[in-house]
């Protein structure tokens, strides 16, 4: 939105993060920061070999240690449920995916350095860890599985001895198009192929996980606090699953939470540890994870080895699409691990192209590493990765602009029906393309590359596309995929008697300014200010149900649900008002924060017909209840679909193999914005994230699945110095066509459009030396770039 | 960390003589020691604090030498040994961040001889002499492979005494994770001869690059180094470079270090 129309408060308005004030006076309240009466500590024993059969835990000398309380193993949970996997993917012969048992606490075996074998609690922290070390335990170490392609090789160490072999499942998308899809590539013009690898990573919130498990004996009621993205997600997994705690009996908060990510999404053991310790020891129980434990137990990200391959006709149209992956679940599976490479990932394959016919093979693989899950994109930034680099690959080699190639190939009519299931409701791929040339400064960009090479650099531009569904998702659509949950969003909006508003959401706030945003859209609704409207969330005690924040579905869904009952509130208000006006209903409007009577200068203020619903002396009692307050669940008849381009252009040190970005330009198309600075503060943190997977983050095994990056001083995260100043647009707006807002997600755009414009303006500078390399892995480190023009 | 007790000694001779004590060990800035104490990779039973001895700290020129006080931190060096050693100054400005540089120590740097840390590039670079309580060393014997050094048990780096070149510099290629150095160079030029110390390439730390001091000892320009090169296949290999890159690096590093000098 151009900043002179932007307003000054309601939607669209850049209202400033009211959270802010206590994070950065240091007045948040992070797990963490509670501490209960007669609180104990756990330390967990972890796994420091990735494979092997736990032939004895003697705890005997560590239960006598000062302080210890009681020391767990995993023959204390073998009475009790694993840790549940919430998406059941089904394999393209029609068979379920394979299921391993994920233990509390490793039971018989091991199956990644970190696995939790044993805990003690203690009465301080040091005394549980001195104690952790007097345990014993035997393992006889196995071999390790940890690269993919040797792990479904037949005769390869099985990760768990019941299952038939190393794969989860190999998935076909759709399977009945194969045959098309082969034929169409028999057919091309030209074929380009692509080997690629999307590295692991670790998602590193800056607040490590933190679990503290409390039991209240004259009521029976668990409460468990923990740092979630969705603790109502926590108290059905944990409750109905591993501890057999009804809902009624369990609380789980998450006050505020420092960063997610996606890593937090996931029901953790630490979890369901502390919650049944503290009924066990009688006393609440503490965890608060060490940056080094958190490499090895907070889910990872990405790891996907792709081949995949574009079909093009003479006149460079692309007639079918195909790939390859195999996805790497890590040891066991996380909670949401099977729909990542599947379903948010195979049904964006057709990206912003009208591409006919496509075929996604998956196949899903178990090594002993850490499980792999959603992280900020999830599925879709692999998707976005390969399709574009692929495009950029086809272009090179037809000698064809990029750029051209691409809008060639466009999605311009709306809706459109992909061949990979999913409907595109609306969109606009060449106005956010011309609004990128035009920002990037696509024509200034050779007299920028002759001046880096003046200067003996090299230079090169990048472009790239991405599509992404969000806002998920439809109930009866993911429960036919194999969802184990629904994906709606609730909303209770209490007004008080004075007029002021709390709305409880279950879109959890872990960074992305849910309580200014949330509060624009109803305090712009009524038409009162934004501070007259209180956001709560994070606790299944005040609020009614949710799903929690992931996949940019906040707004889309959570922010739907608040509409919904906003309308039901102003529904009600109504009513009320038009008794007090003496007037028919349907002559009442609502501006401004109050309500009028049509064509008359007759108005109620909006704190008057407040005042009126809890104290009904002049009321209609008979029609309506007393009281304001209205529940609304929202389900989403659609995925939303931001969409954008994104150029990026980096200077590259031949001599050292050294790439910095330049220049970074994000033109997105997020529907209707409610906060252009928030969306702009979203793009930044997304864009760090991709230029970080891009240039320097890599998470790495050796051979016996040691963990290699398992401090700062091996995994690189981007710091600012890394990063550019980017040039952020967000005006090209085609709203939703089916959520009321009209908006469609924006959380992690920047982490899944802006690996691939890095690569590609790599392999353009490169290219610009005078070789060229192909392709080449992320991340693009020094060494790998210095080797690959070298070597 | 386990339990340690901890001494705060006010001069060198009580320092000396509370690291007599069985499982002693000095503290300066805790800058690595810290860490290694919280992953409960080292155990301690005394820790002898040498924060609080001033005789150990200052920057100051003595005999036509830059003296600095073992327990001086990186950001004084920076800014104290600026316009004495600007070299130097820019060598202590460049490791880690603002909190590592007010804590870290010269002694410190010196006495845990990472292979990947940038004051053994100076000290050796500079032909330093490393000062104890009980003698004086030269760097050149001084740095004896990786986290080795001539130290024995409970001896306390004092100061080092660096002799000052005519020019010099230090340049440095960041490892991207950590920002130690992947590798770097230090070139120091004085009136008779070159000195050349690399660090961060080395499996045995350290070391001087004698073939390149030849060449530039007899012309100091970049082009001196032409065809000069050193095998990877001793260098560190990890993550983040092959040995052969390593190799490379230090051609580069030592050709830009000497570039930035004429
Ligand atoms: C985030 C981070 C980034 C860093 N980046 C760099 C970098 O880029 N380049 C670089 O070179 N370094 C880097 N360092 C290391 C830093 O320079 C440390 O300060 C230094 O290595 C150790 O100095 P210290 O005073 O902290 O020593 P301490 O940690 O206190 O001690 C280190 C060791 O030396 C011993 N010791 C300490 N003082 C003496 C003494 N006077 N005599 C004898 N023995 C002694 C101790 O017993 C211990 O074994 C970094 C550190 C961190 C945490």
């Amino acid at each position: 939105m151009p900043k002179d129309f932007e307003p000054t408060r309601g939607i669209g308005a850049s209202s400033k993060r009211r959270e802010d004030i206590r994070f950065l006076t240091g007045s948040g309240r992070y797990t963490d920061d509670i501490n209960l009466r007669r609180q104990t500590h756990v330390f967990f024993l972890r796994s420091d070999v990735a494979h092997g059969r736990l032939t004895g835990v003697d705890t005997s000398a560590a239960e006598d240690m000062p302080g210890v309380l009681k020391v767990f193993t995993g023959a204390d949970f073998a009475e009790i449920g694993g840790m549940p996997c919430g998406w059941q993917v089904t394999d393209k012969h029609g068979q379920p995916m394979q299921e391993p048992k994920h233990p509390v606490l490793a039971h018989e075996k091991v199956r990644h350095v970190g696995e939790p074998i044993a805990a003690v609690v203690a009465e301080t922290l040091a005394q549980a860890r001195d104690a952790a070390e007097a345990i014993v335990v035997d393992i006889d170490e196995l071999p390790a599985v940890v690269n993919m392609k040797d792990a479904v090789k037949d005769g390869a160490p099985k990760v768990h001895d019941d299952l038939t072999s190393n794969l989860c499942y190999d998935w076909g998308f759709v399977e009945e198009n194969k045959d098309a899809v082969n034929k169409a590539f028999e057919q091309a013009a030209h074929v380009t192929t692509l080997e690629l690898v999307n590295n692991r990573l670790v998602a590193n919130p800056m607040e490590p996980r933190v679990a503290i498990g409390d039991y209240n004996r004259s009521d029976g009621e668990h409460t468990l606090y923990t740092t979630s993205q969705n603790p109502h997600v926590i108290r059905l997994l944990m409750g109905a699953f591993v501890l057999g705690i009804p809902e009624h009996k369990l609380r789980v908060v998450a006050p505020d939470v420092g960063g997610g990510f996606g890593t937090k999404i996931f029901h953790y053991q630490e979890e369901a540890f502390c919650t049944f310790a503290a009924k066990a020891v009688g006393r609440p129980v503490k965890w608060t994870s060490s940056r080094s434990e958190a490499f090895m137990s907070d889910a990872h990200g990405r790891d996907h080895v792709t081949k995949i391959e574009l079909a093009l006709d003479a006149d460079n149209n692309f007639t079918a699409l195909r790939t390859d992956t195999y996805a790497n679940m890590g040891a066991y599976l996380s909670t949401f691990a099977p729909s990542v490479p599947t379903w948010l990932h195979g049904t964006l394959m057709a990206g912003n192209y009208k591409t006919p016919l496509i075929y996604v093979n998956v196949k899903a693989v178990f090594t002993n590493t850490v499980p792999v899950d959603a992280y900020r994109g999830a599925g879709r930034p692999e998707a976005t990765y390969q399709l574009e680099r692929l495009i950029d690959k086809a272009a090179h080699e037809l000698k064809v602009d990029p750029i051209k190639l691409r809008r060639q190939n466009f999605v311009t009519e709306f809706p459109y029906a992909t061949p990979v299931a999913v409907e595109y409701d609306t969109g606009d791929y060449n106005a956010t393309m011309d609004k990128l040339e035009e920002i990037a400064d696509h024509a200034g960009f050779e007299a920028r590359r002759r001046e880096s090479e003046s200067k003996g650099k090299l230079r090169g531009f990048g472009v790239n596309c991405y599509i992404e569904a969000c806002g998920i998702a439809p109930s009866n659509l993911v429960g036919q995929l194999g969802a184990r949950a629904g994906l709606y969003e609730s909303a209770m909006v209490r007004v008080n008697a004075t007029g002021g508003l709390v709305v409880m959401t279950g879109s959890h706030s872990h960074g992305q300014g849910h309580e200014t945003s949330f509060a624009q859209v109803v305090a712009d609704m009524i038409g009162i200010d934004e501070n007259m409207v209180e956001i709560v969330h994070g606790d299944t005690s005040k609020v009614p149900m949710g799903m929690g924040t992931y996949g940019s579905r906040s707004l889309a869904v959570g922010g739907s649900a608040m509409v919904r009952a906003t309308e039901k509130i102003i529904a009600k208000a109504k009513k009320i008002a038009s008794h007090l006006l003496e007037a028919s209903e349907g002559d009442i409007e609502l501006k401004d924060g109050a309500f009028s009577v049509a064509g008359t200068d007759k108005s109620v203020a909006w704190g008057d017909v407040t005042l009126a619903a809890y104290v009904p002396h002049n009321y209609p009692l008979e029609e309506i209840e007393p009281g304001l307050e209205e529940t609304a669940f929202y389900d989403p008849s659609n995925f939303t679909y931001p969409a954008g381009a994104y150029a990026c252009e980096v200077e590259l040190d031949p001599e050292t193999g050294h790439v910095t970005v330049e220049r970074f330009t994000a033109a997105d198309d997020f529907g209707n914005v409610v906060n252009p600075m928030i969306v702009t503060g979203q793009v930044h943190g997304g864009l760090a994230q991709g230029i970080g997977q891009a240039l320097l983050e890599n998470c790495a095994y050796d051979e016996d699945g040691q963990l290699l990056s398992a401090s700062y001083m091996d995994y690189a995260m981007p710091r600012a110095s890394d990063l550019p100043f980017y040039d952020v647009d967000h005006s090209c707006q085609t709203p939703c066509t089916h959520n009321p807002l009209g908006v469609k997600g924006c959380g992690e755009a920047g982490a899944i459009g802006s690996p691939p414009a890095v690569v590609n303006a790599v392999l353009d500078a490169i290219r610009s030396g005078g070789k060229d390399i192909g392709h080449i892995d992320m991340p693009v480190s020094p060494a790998r770039v210095w080797e690959a023009m070298n070597v | 960390m386990y339990d340690f007790e901890i001494e705060r000694p006010g001069n060198v001779a009580d320092a000396v003589k509370a690291l007599g004590q069985e499982d002693a060990q000095p503290l300066s800035g805790g800058q690595t020691l810290i860490p290694t104490l919280k992953a409960r990779l080292a155990m301690p039973s005394v820790l002898v604090s040498l924060a609080g001895i001033d005789e150990l700290k200052g920057v100051e020129m003595r005999d036509g030498a830059l003296w600095i006080g073992g327990g001086t931190t990186h950001a004084t060096v920076m800014r104290e040994a600026a316009d004495s050693y600007p070299a130097l100054a820019s060598l202590a400005a460049r490791i880690g961040d603002p909190a590592v540089r007010n804590r870290g120590t010269i002694g410190g740097s010196l006495a845990n001889n990472d292979p990947s840390a940038c004051y053994p590039a100076g000290a050796l670079a500079s032909g330093a002499t490393i000062e104890t309580d009980r003698r004086e060393i030269a760097a050149d014997d001084y740095f004896q492979g990786m986290f080795t050094t001539a130290l024995e048990e409970g001896e306390i780096v004092t100061g080092v005494r660096f002799p000052i070149p005519q020019a010099a510099h230090y340049e440095k290629f960041i490892q991207p994770a950590s920002r130690f150095p992947l590798v770097a160079a230090f070139v120091a030029r004085f009136d008779s001869h070159v000195r050349v110390a690399i660090t961060g390439a080395s499996n045995e730390g350290v070391f001087r690059w004698r073939e390149a001091e030849a060449a530039l000892g007899a012309t100091f320009a970049a082009s001196a180094l032409d065809g000069l090169t050193l095998d990877g296949g001793e260098m560190i290999s990890d993550l983040h470079g092959s040995g052969a890159y390593r190799a490379h690096l230090c051609g580069v590093m030592t050709r830009r270090a000497v570039q930035s000098i004429v």
